[in-house]
């Protein structure tokens, strides 16, 4: 033992072996962790820029300017006979009592074009909202209400900030008159800045103002519902039977050469087929969640195969042998043993790969999701359109309102793929398993 | 053939599974080349062999498990109390409940002990009601010797017991099915020593009522704990029978040498 340490004591530190080769070494270790670093900084930065960028513009569409009027519930412009009948409630003119009360606000607008400019100064919706408000309590009639009503999308632009007053008056949407006015409004305090819930529970509109994305929202999900009803089992059970089952031959070495294949096709292409498919030949409604569903099934189902291939892979043959040695036929082993264990990960694979449709736009083009629908969908088959379709449409809108929608309804998207994709973590997590 | 070196006086019990001419091929590989051994009856027969010799794959023969693997052909007969295993109409679900069978590595199902016992009475539905299904799970796990161990967390998880633990639920788990034949696949190569001295003391207990074809890699656990041994080498079997005289005089001139050490 003594001579075997006595023999050699070559040095372990390192300014004593200073060897070229050791210093190279040493070099080339730093830079790579170096790089390394610098390219998670530059992923970092490029993502915080997206994210600022979105929530910088579009945290204002979570808010709305509102504008409070004293309004008179005329009786005999509402309901001139007194019958209270619902219909005669409909149908009545509020907006004469709009624009009755503005005119005894501003009693010196005179001339035609600036009374209907002045009258712009309310939403077109803010007629509506009287309405709601008459039939919901019948009793205002003939009062005398302050109410709050829902100011013009270039209003709300300016109240934000987005209409810079600077601006000469010929380059700007809101002309002096109008600030003036709003000037007005804003010292009697009938100006306020509220949380815009009709953004979250409204459908579309053409008044920037008006417009939510709970139709939006709604669409997506019974498109999403029907995805994952034909993708899941469809999915779940061909990788069932390609791992379990299916004889290993060229035919299914074939085949999952081309499931492989088809992850990888552009999903216009699969926007194409619905159309050719479920419009031309199948004749199912257009703009409907229903072929909006299957088109993205079609492109779901290879990423779940694959997901799904891999996860029944991951079971240990231990297992199945245990099963089957008990005399279990193979499809009590899938079943009972393979299938229940597999299935956080075919679960995780879903969840991806229906995040994915969530956050698909072009197929949709294709069949139609792309129309403009104010209502909330009722069922798979009412018209309708989904989020990331919703985005494209108000991003191509040209009124700067839209600009915030646009962002707000981005976050409100990647607010549900962030939700879904720490779904498939918590799964994943859940029931990670060690053999 | 080589291995027929029974003397019938010597066949105190009878045949339970008789294999003869049985050649299995993984693809075009010949893995066993023509075998034929008979199974005794309630005893503990020992198959023993250098690695790659055929042994584990004859063992595998005789519960069909070897259908489950891709590209494996077997020939020959192999008759269990006379009926053919292989014939076309023979289910290999009940054949297996008939000749169970205990893994190298222990495998218990990732569920409660119980379920892991209780699953394959469920599947045959060899209980009418949770107490008949109450009473196989624990006279399973009497008969494996683990009920004292584990009778206050049945319903705990079978992958959090130890490895020998784990082993003699795979067998009590074997034994819930009644079978007649237990195959086992080296059970204790996973396992350290005082859980293979368990889990061999239970394979002695376990012949009394059942007829046990173990394989391993270890000769003193051969020579401990069987009554019929069988050297295999390059898929054939190169010697059977009583396992003192095999390990003390060895009649084939290759089972001297494996069973000294020189190779294997």
């Amino acid at each position: 033992m003594t001579d075997m340490h006595s023999s050699s004591s070559r040095s372990l530190l390192r300014d004593e072996q200073t060897s070229p080769d050791l210093i190279r070494r040493h070099r080339s270790e730093r830079l790579f962790r170096r790089l390394g670093l610098s390219a998670i900084l530059v992923a970092l930065t490029l993502l915080g820029i997206l994210i600022f960028s979105i929530v910088s513009k579009g945290y204002s569409a979570f808010v709305y300017t509102t504008i409070d009027l004293e309004i008179h519930f005329d009786e005999k412009v509402i309901d001139p006979d007194g019958a209270r009948d619902k219909s005669t409630l409909q149908s009545a003119s509020y907006g004469s009592l709009l624009r009755d009360a503005m005119r005894a606000e501003f009693p010196e607008v005179k001339s035609r074009r600036d009374l209907r400019t002045l009258f712009s100064v309310l939403s077109k919706g803010a007629a509506h909202e009287l309405r709601e408000m008459v039939l919901e309590n019948p009793d205002l009639i003939g009062t005398r209400q302050v109410v709050t009503l829902t100011a013009n999308d270039d209003l709300d632009m300016l109240n934000k900030g987005f209409i810079k007053r600077d601006v000469p008056e010929e380059d700007r949407r809101v002309k002096d008159k109008e600030i003036a006015w709003f000037d007005h409004l804003k010292e009697k305090g009938a100006v306020a800045t509220r949380f815009n819930s009709r953004f979250f529970t409204g459908g579309d509109s053409r008044e920037p103002e008006l417009a939510g994305i709970w139709g939006a929202i709604v669409g997506s999900f019974y498109t999403l519902l029907t995805t994952f009803l034909i993708s899941f089992p469809i999915g779940v059970m061909s990788a069932i039977y390609l791992e379990e089952f299916a004889p290993k031959n060229k035919l299914t070495d074939l085949i999952e050469v081309n499931i492989n294949n088809l992850a990888a096709v552009p999903s216009i292409v699969f926007g194409l087929l619905g159309l050719a498919l479920f419009l031309n030949v199948a004749h199912l409604p257009r703009s409907a969640p229903v072929v909006g569903g299957l088109t993205l099934a079609l492109m779901t189902l290879p990423t779940i195969i694959i997901a799904a291939r891999a996860s029944i892979r991951a079971v240990p043959d231990s297992i199945r042998n245990a099963a089957l040695g008990l005399g279990a036929s193979r499809q009590q082993m899938v079943f009972h043993h393979v299938l229940p264990l597999s299935m956080p990960g075919i679960m995780t694979g879903t969840i991806i790969g229906l995040s994915q449709a969530l956050g698909e736009t072009a197929p949709l083009l294709m069949i139609g999701m792309v129309a403009f629908i104010v209502d909330i969908p009722g069922g798979v088959t009412d018209p309708a359109t989904v989020l990331p379709v919703q985005v494209f449409l108000w991003a191509d809108s040209p009124e700067r309102a839209f600009v915030e929608k646009t962002s707000g309804a981005i976050m409100v998207l990647l607010g549900f793929l962030v939700f879904m994709n720490a779904i498939a973590v918590v799964l994943r997590k859940k029931f990670e398993r060690r053999w | 053939m080589l291995a027929d070196v029974e003397k019938p006086e010597k066949m105190q019990s009878k045949a339970i599974i008789s294999a003869r001419d049985v050649s299995v091929y993984y693809g075009e590989k010949k893995a066993l080349n023509g075998v034929n051994l008979d199974i005794l009856e309630n005893q503990i027969t020992a198959l023993i062999g250098p690695s790659g010799c055929g042994k584990s794959t004859f063992l595998r023969c005789l519960n069909r498990m070897n259908d489950t693997v891709e590209g494996c052909r077997v020939e020959g007969d192999i008759r269990l109390d006379g009926q053919d295993i292989y014939a076309p109409n023979v289910d290999e679900v009940l054949l297996r409940a008939r000749v169970g069978m205990v893994f190298q590595k222990p495998n218990p199902f990732p569920k409660s002990i119980y379920d892991n016992v209780a699953y394959a009475p469920r599947i045959h539905g060899l209980a009418r009601n949770k107490d008949e299904l109450d009473d196989i799970v624990l006279s399973s796990l009497e008969k494996a010797g683990l009920l004292t161990e584990v009778r206050d967390r049945l319903h705990s998880t079978g992958t959090g017991l130890s490895g020998g633990q784990q082993q003699r639920l795979c067998i009590a788990r074997a034994l819930a099915v009644q079978p007649e034949i237990i195959l086992m696949d080296e059970p204790c190569s996973a396992l350290d020593p005082i859980a293979t001295a368990k889990v061999e003391e239970l394979i002695e207990e376990l012949r009394e009522n059942y007829t046990i074809v173990i394989v391993t890699h270890s000769m003193q656990q051969a020579a401990r704990i069987s009554q019929k041994t069988a050297f295999f080498h390059l898929g054939e079997i190169v010697e059977y029978g009583e396992t003192e005289k095999l390990f003390t005089s060895p009649s084939d001139e290759r089972t001297q040498g494996y069973i000294t050490g020189r190779f294997g």
